[in-house]
């Protein structure tokens, strides 16, 4: 599938957002990726936030806090994000697996500093944000309300080859 | 300037270091279960490229959910089982010779000091503990270990924790790796390796530093890893004996994977444990610890004994000591999960699931179950469980239920008592 790193964004205000909240082990036992789309975040512990709700339906760029990802190594939640059109998320930082998963599907898991992450929530409050990526300049382009906000990230070049090639497979298949 | 254990892993398996900072090792073990595994084995045939890179180098287990319990986890269990087949793995393990993965191929002397390992499952770490460089991986890093036995990491950085003094009656390797992730916090070791050393660590038995190990991810670790001594050759002897001339020869030969007294660490923290106390979880989170004293009389509905954390012997032992001719509490349900069949029968000559079941616990076959909330003890929502497992999320054991992580000591006192017990208050 082609990924797209833009569109309208979702707000997750909270750190430590775990895969259990991603996707819950119950759905495990789904053995393709397609079969678990309705589920996104079904668990999440979030004040106001909605698992059934539209702004997630419509979100196609996650934006959080510190550690997000952590806890299981199940790829099913890159994958959930995958199959509802999410292939960006912006954080503080990630869980190792997390991340690693998300570049190794040919997606983007980028750190901003807080500060940039405080910006960002900022302009949630203002109305929708729409978020562009960049992959080869590293920017990102926030839009809200008609005023755009840049911001510089830095991924590492293993990580933007996994990106081009269109994850670790076919790196590796080219490679080894 | 020296080397850590795991630079020194590194170096020796290093096989191609396509982007600076990026290194590509060759593995020694590639890992399976039927949770992870089947969408690797269903994309790997997609492509036109079902093959394994080695068929004795990748061992493959049905344990999540073994017995299967409807018809969607028999279909994982089959693919799981078929590829095996097929590529003639000699190392399956299916229903009847089928056991908690972290605790199964460590028993099988499949991890030997110096080896790279990687699974599709977070807890991949606990095989540090032989001294090893253990890591969690996706689906997707299976898929290209299966095919292509290799696997990319950013260089680690080495957390140095000494743990010293001598650990109180009563209090056992959960208690203390519960405290070190209060410490470290969730992400405190992001990235990074954790070296558990000094004497305590010395002293602990495999199980012990399996247990150590196995709880490094809980803080955001990729690996938990112990120096290999002569602890991990007495474990390991009975299946390299063809290997060495004696216990002796190992141990110098395991010598060399050793960290240097001059390596280089990015936080070297020490603790004195001679006072430390029980420790158990509150809340969501593996760090949101605190001595059991200050939880104890909080309800529980169901307690858990089992788990790639302390599903082995030695936790059976100590539970079983405590349950020894009582009764557990009218209130609660008690199950317990032999980790692996030899530990069951283990526990069974020994007559520890005698006691088990007279205390009023179900025993139920070895699998992880009721650890992720798939069979065998789900939670209710609004219940709670003692737990001896490794993550106590929302709803890890089953939606809108809550866990407690704690030792097989604290479990086993808390069933009895109904209520959260430190187990020398007994
Ligand atoms: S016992 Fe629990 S933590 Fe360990 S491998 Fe099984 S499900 Fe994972």
């Amino acid at each position: 599938m082609q990924k797209l790193f833009k569109g309208a964004t979702i707000f997750l205000d909270r750190s430590d957002i775990n895969t259990d909240e991603i996707i819950p082990a119950k759905y495990l036992t789904e053995v393709t990726k397609e079969a678990l789309q309705p589920y996104m975040l079904e668990d999440l512990k979030l004040d106001g936030f909605d698992p059934q709700g539209e702004a997630l339906a419509n979100a196609r760029v996650v934006v959080s806090r510190q550690n997000f990802g952590c806890g299981s190594s199940r790829e099913h939640a890159p994958w959930v994000f995958e199959v509802n059109g999410v292939h960006t998320i912006i954080a503080e930082s990630y869980a190792r697996i997390f991340r690693q998963n998300m570049f190794n599907g040919g997606m983007l898991a980028i750190e901003l500093p807080k500060s940039d992450i405080d910006k960002l929530f900022a302009m949630s409050q203002l109305g929708e944000v729409v978020i562009d990526v960049d992959v080869d300049g590293q920017k990102i382009a926030a839009t809200v309300a008609g005023e755009t906000t840049n911001f510089n990230f830095d991924i590492s070049e293993f990580d933007k080859a996994l990106v081009n090639a269109g994850g670790w497979v076919e790196f590796a298949d080219e490679r080894y | 300037m020296g080397k850590t254990i795991a630079e020194k892993i590194f170096e020796s398996h290093l096989r191609d270091e396509p982007f600076e900072g990026t290194k590509v090792l060759a593995l020694d073990r590639v890992l399976c279960h039927e949770i992870t595994t089947p969408v690797a084995i269903a994309d790997l045939e997609w492509r036109g490229k079902d093959r394994v890179f080695d068929k004795s180098k990748i061992k493959a287990v049905i344990d999540h959910v073994t017995p299967s319990k409807d018809s969607k986890t028999a279909l994982q269990a089959k693919m799981l089982r078929d590829w095996a087949r097929r590529h003639e793995l000699k190392d399956f393990f299916d229903v009847g010779h089928n056991g908690v993965c972290h605790a199964l191929f460590p028993e099988k002397g499949y991890i030997h000091p110096g080896f790279t390992v990687i699974m599709g499952d977070s807890h991949t770490c606990t095989h540090g503990a032989f001294g090893a460089f253990a890591a969690g991986v996706g689906t997707t890093d299976l898929e290209v270990g299966i095919l292509k036995g290799v696997c990319a990491f950013r260089e680690p950085a080495t957390i140095r924790i000494n743990l010293n003094g001598d650990l109180p009656q009563g209090v056992y390797a959960k208690d203390v790796i519960l405290f070190v992730i209060g410490q470290l916090g969730v992400n405190g070791a992001t990235d990074h390796v954790i070296e558990f050393a000094g004497d305590v660590v010395e002293k602990m038995s495999m199980e012990a530093r399996m247990t150590l190990c196995n709880m490094a991810i809980e803080a955001g670790g990729t690996c938990g890893i112990c120096m290999p001594d002569q602890v991990t050759v007495d474990y390991l002897w009975p299946f390299i004996q063809d290997q060495y001339q004696s216990k002796d020869a190992a141990l110098e030969d395991y010598q060399k994977w050793q960290s240097d007294v001059d390596a280089n660490y990015a936080k070297v923290l020490d603790f004195d444990l001679s006072s430390l106390e029980p420790h158990v979880t509150f809340d969501y989170k593996p760090d949101c610890v605190k001595p059991v004293a200050e939880m104890a009389g909080a309800p529980v509905d169901q307690i858990y004994i089992g788990t790639c954390t302390n599903g082995r012997i030695e936790d059976l032992r100590v539970a079983a000591a405590i349950l020894k001719g009582r009764k557990i509490a009218d209130s609660v349900r008690g199950i317990v999960s032999p980790a692996t069949p030899k530990i069951f029968s283990q526990a069974l000559n020994e007559g520890i699931i005698q006691i088990f079941m007279e205390a009023g616990f179900c025993v139920t076959n070895p699998t992880c179950g009721a650890c992720l909330g798939m069979s065998n003890g789900v939670l209710s929502e609004g219940e709670v469980c003692a737990s001896t497992s490794n993550r106590n999320f929302n709803g890890r054991m089953g939606k809108g239920g809550m866990v407690h992580l704690m030792s097989p000591a604290t479990a086993a006192a808390t069933a009895v008592a109904g209520v959260i017990t430190d187990a020398r208050a007994l």
